[in-house]
């Protein structure tokens, strides 16, 4: 895969002394999805705005397409934005809006509407070319503002948390068109969230921020599977974060106490010794309530444990437990049949739950 | 007494007062003034009447339909010049000033005139331009000039330019208001298109400020038209405006029906300016959405 747009070391300080960015570097190839991961204030924006050229950086380089555009202004860089809120022209139909870079550049009337029409069956708008952008829905914006920024076939086409303003269900749906569109294109995507399920969904590959730095830099299952800091952990998906003492070191496991509890889980390479302080991380569907007169299976880690209480949340149940830790241990059960068909330990119940230790993922705790 | 009758006597209460203001101080003195203007002078008195004769008279005088046309030029010169200078004015505090504070002062500085009399403003520039005044002095202690003009005051271009700066501040501040409205990233969005920035503002900016400038322009127009102060102090006979004229009438000439008919008149122009300027701006505010 060729590189189509480089980020060398890019950092950026705003007045005030805010550290936007920090020492950014980052490879992207021709036809990837990226996704910039991160709280508000991690400086994805910041980074996405620079790439459009609408921030300058203090330091570092941008390359596009094999040409430093650094200092280049935005009109002159081969890159589209679809703004977050859509930044349609109020004054201009919705044809206008889509043709306005072609028109301005002078393009031909006939191939502007031609072009038009592609653009705009490409987002399913062609019926409302004539309407003006106030008189659309927040989805019907959102469309003319991607057949807008696609239509001059740009390097990199490049969303500012585009779909963060549209509800639940539309903007589930519009994800969805948006993997089609990246794929039916071809171009290179360059997306912002804070939505970590988005960034799951849509992306071949996801940049984790965190205050203006590249925390983890990987495909979404390497995230899930294996965050390479707790702050990832935590931030994509749910973990139960356990600290814990390491207390033995058998070959390549190792074992760690928290409180009670003695967990055995793989140390993934990390040099650890008996006595480190570290991070234990489960996921909730990774772990599993031990039925009664179910047997064990052998190695699995094994908690007592106490429900506190129960979540619904339709096609899963979330248990809270008391582990004697501080926060809550959380498991989520699949419900494959209806609530009240299945014999599930009530709140105030003790049980056992099972963790493999495949599942338990180890961090050294922070400042050790 | 039901809800819905407490709840109109309620709008009526609140309602009454100004409608009846409007009424007694604007409606009323407005049907005495039309009723006015087709009634005939016999000195000393004027004679209740039906007739075309005062309109008859502005249509065919001359001495009326003149000065009603130079008031309209004045006015139209004092409304493009004021935009001319006030536009890149509010464009620069709106886009281009950074600091929220600077911008503050710049702004407030170019409302505190409003607080001077205006009387006193107008004045002002008497003692600039005459040829005692400021500019002369200057122009004459710098050898550009041997001796003093009297080119400068008590003609069409002293009436501008103070009339200008006096009502400059109407113009401002709409336009201001227009700019300062528009979503930055529309300017953002357009360059990201590949749209240079001058282009971007006849495209973009422009277009979408066009209510601000159609209400400054309305407003310094109007005022223009209707004043009589700057004629008077600094206009001198080549610069009469019809307010003058109407003030005359009313006074020393002591022709009410005559008066009254160019009051109309000039009545009739500006309402047409601001209705129409009103529907331009209100299909600007649809397209706006």
């Amino acid at each position: 895969m060729t590189t189509i747009l480089e980020l060398d070391r890019l950092s950026k300080t705003f007045a005030g002394g805010v550290v936007a960015v920090d020492d950014v570097s980052l490879a992207i190839g021709a036809g990837e999805f990226v996704t910039l991961l991160g709280p508000s204030g991690c400086g994805k924006t910041t980074l996405l705005r620079m790439i459009a050229g609408f921030e300058s950086p203090d330091a570092g380089r941008i390359v596009l397409g094999g040409r430093e555009v650094t200092d280049d202004p935005p009109y002159r860089r081969p890159v589209n934005t679809v703004f977050q809120d859509y930044a349609l022209f109020p004054h201009m139909s919705v044809a206008k809006n889509v043709g306005y870079g072609l028109r301005i550049a002078g393009a031909g009337r006939d191939e502007i509407r031609a072009r038009v029409a592609d653009a705009l069956r490409m987002v399913d708008l062609s019926e409302k070319m004539d309407s003006l952008p106030g008189q659309l829905s927040g989805g019907q914006r959102q469309r003319v503002a991607l057949a807008r920024a696609i239509i001059r076939q740009p390097k990199v086409l490049l969303l500012d948390e585009p779909l963060s303003a549209l509800d639940v269900k539309l903007r589930e749906a519009m994800q969805v068109e948006l993997k089609h569109l990246h794929q039916k294109l071809g171009i290179t995507f360059v997306l912002v969230t804070h939505d970590q399920k988005e960034a799951l969904v849509l992306s071949d590959r996801v940049v984790v921020l965190e205050r203006g730095r590249i925390v983890q830099c990987g495909s979404p299952a390497e995230l899930y599977d294996t965050p390479s800091t707790p702050y990832v952990a935590d931030f994509i998906g749910t973990s139960n974060l356990l600290p814990a003492t390491v207390s033995e070191v058998t070959g390549s496991d190792i074992v760690a106490a928290c409180g009670p509890h003695s967990l055995r889980a793989p140390a993934r390479g990390r040099r650890l010794v008996a006595g480190d302080k570290v991070l234990l991380s489960v996921r909730p569907e990774r772990a599993l309530l031990l039925a009664d007169g179910m047997p064990p299976s052998a190695g699995a880690n094994r908690l007592t444990a106490r429900v506190t209480e129960h979540l619904f949340h339709g096609n899963s149940l979330r248990v809270g437990l008391d582990i004697g830790q501080a926060a809550p241990f959380i498991v989520d059960l699949q419900l494959q049949a209806a609530l009240g068909s299945l014999s599930l330990p009530a709140p105030g119940s003790t049980v056992t739950v099972l963790v493999d230790p495949a599942n338990v993922t180890v961090f050294p705790a922070a400042g050790a | 007494m039901k809800l819905a009758a407490r709840r109109r006597l309620a709008v009526l209460g609140v309602l009454a007062p100004p409608l009846l203001w409007t009424l007694l101080f604007m409606f009323v003195p407005y049907a005495i003034m039309f009723a006015y203007s087709f009634f005939r002078k016999q000195f000393p008195v004027f004679i209740p009447d039906f007739q075309l004769g005062n309109y008859l008279l502005l249509l065919s005088d001359p001495q009326y339909y003149t000065v009603l046309l130079r008031t309209l030029k004045i006015a139209l010169s004092v409304a493009a010049l004021s935009l001319l200078l006030a536009y890149p004015l509010a464009y620069f505090l709106a886009f281009k000033l950074r600091s929220p504070r600077l911008r503050m002062v710049l702004y407030m500085a170019v409302i505190v005139p409003l607080w001077v009399s205006y009387l006193l403003r107008a004045y002002t520039w008497k003692t600039i331009l005459g040829s005692q005044g400021v500019l002369n002095s200057f122009l004459v202690w710098s050898g550009v000039l041997a001796e003093p003009t009297d080119l400068l005051l008590y003609n069409q271009f002293s009436i501008v330019l103070t009339l200008t700066y006096i009502f400059i501040p109407f113009v401002v501040m709409p336009i201001y208001t227009a700019l300062e409205k528009i979503p930055r990233n529309l300017i953002e969005a357009s360059e990201d298109l590949g749209v240079t920035p001058v282009e971007t503002f006849l495209r973009i900016t422009l277009p979408l400020s066009v209510p601000g400038i159609l209400a400054g322009v309305t407003f310094a127009f109007c005022l223009t038209f209707g004043d009589f102060v700057a004629p008077t102090l600094v206009g001198g006979p080549s610069g009469t405006m019809i307010a003058s004229v109407i003030q005359s009438q009313f006074g020393t000439a002591l022709n009410w029906p005559l008066g009254s008919a160019l009051s109309i008149v000039v009545l009739v122009i500006v309402l047409a300016i601001i209705s129409a300027s009103d529907r331009l701006e209100r299909t600007g505010r649809l397209n706006l959405g």
